[in-house]
């Protein structure tokens, strides 16, 4: 199945170097239109108001974590859907479980390669 | 108890000739009560007090030592220092990294006007670049978490000392702020105690 890479894709991580760095890695890998949000609320912002494809998002930020944002997420009518994937450090199994009882799409654990991001890209949105 | 009232104003006595507390006061208050109390205990219970005696002496000496150990630079030096080191690593570290990742995409821009083996190469330098900067993201997470567990040794220190007697103890509790969202939110893990990626997808899969 085929992937249309010119979707938009919202980033979401506190740390704006990370931002960039997943930034930099998407456009390797052909994503060019990609957004940016430093937490979960100013992400849900966007969501709402824009039209993406993919959410990457971190999970440690406040004010709204990037589990709340995976909960407002799945909890929108118009959201629902929407394919997510949590990279973070928090790599304990309550962890990966509750992302997954959130109804996360995929999970990646920091630190991670491109090789792993693209591949769970493909994966999310093969599945879409 | 007609020996009580004179107690009373032993007591007070003694508190009035000695203001702030030191190991021979507390030993001089129980023997001064021991000594006002003679007559009406059995020796079981002069045993009791005499151990309490000692207790009182031990207690004593403990704060004496715990002043002689200067743990008020603790609080009130060592620990702020280490944490704005800390703060200072993480400002550093962030500082470097951005100037790195300009540099990567400097090479990302010539690799798109590169051809074949070039163009290849150059990217996958860069990409394991990037990969490689994620370091910042990790180590702030980690020092973070030490920075935390400082606040919680700087508030039981300052607890210990307000324990002690100096009501010197600063208001406000740094243990509070170290614990927002503690329920999930651990941080990166020890490699010996992280999962990995590939024990992360099983996890997932079994879901399915």
């Amino acid at each position: 199945m085929s992937i249309d890479k010119s979707m938009n894709v919202l980033i979401v991580d506190d740390y704006k170097t990370m931002l960039r760095i997943i930034r930099n890695l998407l456009k390797q890998i052909d994503f060019n239109n990609v957004d940016e949000a430093t937490d979960g609320s100013e992400a849900l912002g966007k969501l709402r108001s824009g039209n993406f494809g993919l959410v990457i998002s971190d999970w440690n930020m406040q004010p709204m974590t990037g589990l709340q944002l995976l909960q407002e997420v799945r909890a929108d009518a118009k959201l629902k859907t929407m394919p997510f994937i949590m990279i973070t450090a928090e790599s304990k199994t309550e962890n990966v479980v509750a992302a997954k009882q959130a109804g996360v799409s995929n999970y990646i654990v920091k630190p991670f390669n491109a090789e792993t991001l693209k591949g769970k890209i493909e994966k999310v949105l093969g599945n879409a | 108890m007609p020996d009580q009232p004179t107690l009373m104003v032993r007591l007070e006595d003694l508190r009035q000739h000695y203001p702030t507390t030191d190991p021979e006061m507390v030993a001089e208050v129980v023997r001064a009560v021991l000594t006002s109390m003679r007559g009406d205990l059995s020796s079981g219970e002069t045993a009791l007090l005499h151990e309490v005696e000692e207790l009182g002496v031990m207690i004593a000496n403990a704060r004496h030592e715990i002043a002689e150990l200067k743990v008020d630079d603790i609080t009130g030096t060592h620990i702020p220092s280490a944490t704005d080191e800390l703060d200072a690593i993480v400002a550093h570290t962030a500082v470097a990294t951005e100037a790195i990742l300009e540099v990567c995409e400097t090479l990302d821009t010539l690799a798109g006007k590169s051809d074949g083996d070039v163009a290849a190469t150059l990217q996958e330098a860069t990409t394991r670049i990037y990969e490689a900067c994620s370091f910042q993201d990790i180590t702030g997470q980690r020092i973070t978490k030490v920075v935390a567990t400082l606040k919680k040794i700087d508030a039981k220190v300052s607890h210990l000392l307000s324990t002690f007697g100096k009501g010197r103890a600063r208001k406000g509790t740094l243990l509070d702020d170290a614990q927002v969202d503690a329920d999930l939110l651990n941080g990166p893990q020890l490699p010996q105690n992280a999962m990995d990626q590939s024990d992360i997808d099983r996890l997932l899969a079994s879901f399915d």
